[in-house]
């Protein structure tokens, strides 16, 4: 193997033969990419100048002109005075609302279906079963529009004319409304405080953690966290004044206003998404856990520890290694099918550069930006769970 | 010495390859082909709807057997392509579709940044709310804060703005593509208002409302926009958008002249006046400067008829009397340029 591969030496040196594997690899390289940029060119080329032959309109200026239409719902502000762009980052805060929650419930649901999967109550073990099939197998989209026809059904929920408030909170066919607090600064002292007890607890768990490993004794971590984050946002909030005052809905002409709303298409492409994709995840951490030996359950056993120690300190670190990757296609997919809320008109980012698309009759610029977005977030999502996933494996020789 | 030849030819194939994707002339295409390739919509009753066979019928769907009767004499050369309001550019721009007959609305940007040619106004409409009877609105400008269904890709959406922006009232957009979800959540209670074409309306409280409840929807008298309707070619192809503009002004001067689908024949032979002898075709000329055989428009008119005909099939039954739609002559928006 190493005769081969040794560059030949002496006279033979500087004789350039293409029966040499290193020259006939080099040579193969050049010929492939030299192929792969004559092909991009040859498409780029004829998508241009059939562009100009149309005479339709080519470049990204139009990012910059008013748009003209509105957008049922937006995290920031927006009017149909605004720009396209502008139009574009709505669109593309809904994608990420709906796909980082989506993917923060369908962890939650997956992991506890999955371990519930494992469980040695037969009932339990065979519904899960029952869940994971049945749910896989059903198309996503068909999932979302089944959510959307239930939730905007008049026999399933009433018209905001005919709504009464359960505690405050209006459910109708046309969303949730619910009160917020109103700006006073109590509330955000007491959302600051929040954030402070939620540090704290991270940092309060380090040092327990430290402490154990040095002399052994355990602090009661979880009951003073919960202590933290309860009492920190109640000091705040009492040092500004303690306010109640509250933004609450109420309907005026044809909708509720005031307050907030959850709005039925969201609500749909989350319980759709949530759902079919917790199926997958619970099969994955199903597998996970029992891709670790039994042996390390029974030894846990034999310990004296109590099975659910077992299975947070001995089974998952090791399960996890497993668990990361598929989780993380289950996540990027999950981001991906989240531009199905066009079918239910839920404003997410590839409905608004169709309709920006539509306007403007730039499909080729509005689709590379599509792709460039979900390029971004894709890769963004893999990295940091790389990241994680180097991070808790376990160092093995 | 092997490799550099492969080499050598590959990189020359490559370079052939690098001429531009010609688009020839859309008529060699659809003769070549043996049909027209017709864009229409997903099912709007008076325009284009599909029936249970999978016939299609409809204003729109007419004046593309026209067509198809005018290049080949024959009406059912067509396929039709249903297409949402999101992808009807896209398929004319890139040649899925050669015409694209789908109530579309003429307006600056798509004549011109979306590279498209609209041939002529087959259909003079404006835009309405329609509403249910209980909510007791009797005109629009009572809409403030009302939740609203509209279609996205449409002009209606940027009317809509610009109606409640003009007015000082805000309103919730409720934007869903598929036509058949949006009626479904208009007829839930999702939303208020419905707003698309008057026409638009009319057909779907007629066609698509829950079963005997078409009275408890009424359409509110204020029109808020010009939307002139008609099929779209595109850029590029001189010689397919005079055909397809010519074919349409040959039915509505047909009815000018009382020429019907019974009466086509026997006018070709029998009649005296010189106008109607070279319209259809009898005293050639015509058919050679369009490109197509002189029997071009008689094969149109026998096919479906002429406008007053297709107007009287497809769109009265929708409750919407011919109005503007009417010839000139009879106070009427429809004027065709001579025929000659």
């Amino acid at each position: 193997m190493a005769e081969i591969m040794a560059r030949p030496t002496g006279k033979e040196a500087s004789r350039f033969s293409l029966y040499d594997r290193d020259v006939q690899a080099i040579l193969f390289q050049v010929v492939v990419v030299g192929a792969v940029v004559a092909l991009v060119w040859y498409l780029a080329y004829n998508t241009v100048v059939n562009l100009e032959r149309r005479q339709i309109q080519t470049g990204f200026s139009f990012l910059w002109r008013e748009s003209g239409f509105e957008i049922g719902e937006s995290l920031i502000s927006y009017s149909a005075a605004s720009t396209y762009g502008r139009a574009l980052v709505v669109g593309l805060l809904n994608t990420l609302q709906v796909a980082i929650i989506g993917c923060v419930l369908a962890s939650f649901l997956g992991v506890s279906i999955g371990i519930a999967s494992l469980s040695r109550n037969w009932l339990l073990a065979k519904l899960t079963a029952g869940y994971i099939h049945f749910l896989r197998n059903i198309p996503v989209l068909l999932q979302i529009i089944l959510w959307y026809t239930i939730l905007i059904s008049d026999r399933f929920l009433p018209a905001p004319r005919q709504a009464e408030s359960f505690l405050g909170v209006f459910a109708t066919q046309r969303g949730w409304y619910f009160p917020i607090p109103d700006g006073s600064t109590g509330y955000w002292a007491a959302l600051a405080g929040l954030l402070a007890a939620v540090v704290g607890v991270m940092i309060l768990r380090r040092w327990a953690t430290a402490r154990q490993l040095l002399t052994g004794q355990q602090f009661p971590v979880v009951w003073t966290s919960v202590g933290l984050l309860v009492a920190l946002p109640l000091v705040a909030w009492l040092a500004f004044g303690a306010p109640t005052g509250l933004d609450s809905p109420s309907l005026r002409g044809f909708n509720f206003q005031g307050g907030s709303r959850i709005s039925p298409e969201f609500v749909a492409v989350l319980f759709g998404l949530t759902i079919y994709t917790s199926a997958f995840i619970a099969e994955i951490v199903r597998s996970g856990i029992l891709a670790v030996p039994k042996g390390q359950t029974e030894a846990g056993r034999a310990l004296g520890l109590r099975d659910h120690v077992i299975l947070r300190q001995v089974i998952l670190p090791q399960a996890l290694r497993v668990i990361i990757p598929p989780l993380t296609s289950q996540y990027l997919n999950l981001t991906k099918n989240s531009s199905l809320a066009v079918a239910v008109g839920y404003p997410d980012l590839v409905s608004t550069a169709n309709t920006t698309l539509n306007q403007t009759g730039q499909a080729p610029e509005a689709i590379l930006i599509l792709m460039a977005v979900y390029l971004t977030l894709s890769v963004s999502t893999a990295l940091v769970m790389n990241w994680y996933n180097t991070r808790i494996q376990l160092v093995e020789r | 010495m092997k490799l550099f030849k492969t080499a050598a030819v590959t990189a020359l194939a490559l370079g052939a390859m690098v001429g531009t994707a010609e688009a020839g002339p859309t008529l060699d295409a659809i003769k070549q082909r043996g049909q027209i390739i017709c864009g229409v919509n997903t099912g709007l009753g008076g325009f284009s709807l599909p029936d249970s066979a999978g016939k299609w019928t409809g204003l729109d769907v007419d004046f593309c057997k026209a067509i198809a009767a005018a290049v080949f004499g024959d009406a059912e050369k067509v396929k039709y392509v249903p297409l949402t309001a999101q992808q009807r550019f896209t398929a004319l721009q890139t040649g899925e579709v050669d015409i694209l007959s789908r109530n579309t609305t003429w307006t600056l940007a798509r004549d011109t940044q979306l590279g498209l040619n609209f041939t002529a106004v087959t259909f003079y409409d404006g835009q309405g709310f329609m509403v249910p009877k209980k909510l007791g609105v009797k005109s629009a400008k009572e809409l403030n804060g009302a939740t609203v269904c509209v279609q996205p890709g449409t002009t209606t959406e940027l009317n809509l703005a610009d109606y409640f922006r003009a007015n000082n009232m805000t309103f919730k957009p409720v934007v869903i593509e598929a036509l058949q979800e949006v009626n479904a959540a208009f007829f839930s209670g999702r939303c208020d208002v419905y707003t698309t074409d008057a026409s638009g309306l009319a057909s779907i409280r007629k066609n698509d409302a829950p079963k005997g409840e078409s009275d408890n929807f009424v359409i509110l008298p204020e029109i808020i926009s010009k939307e002139p309707l008609g099929p779209a070619v595109r850029h590029g192809d001189d010689q397919w958008f005079d055909i397809v503009k010519w074919t349409i002004f040959a039915l509505v001067e047909a009815e000018e002249y009382g020429i019907t689908k019974a009466n086509a024949d026997q006018m070709a032979k029998d009649s005296k006046n010189p106008a109607i002898l070279r319209l259809l075709g009898t005293t050639a000329g015509n058919g050679k400067a369009i490109g197509l055989e002189e029997t071009w428009a008689i094969n149109a008119v026998k096919a479906v008829g002429n406008y007053g005909e297709i107007y009287e099939r497809n769109i009265v039954p929708l409750g919407l009397p011919r109005g503007v739609n009417n010839l000139w002559s009879k106070g009427g928006l429809m004027y065709a340029p001579p025929v000659r």
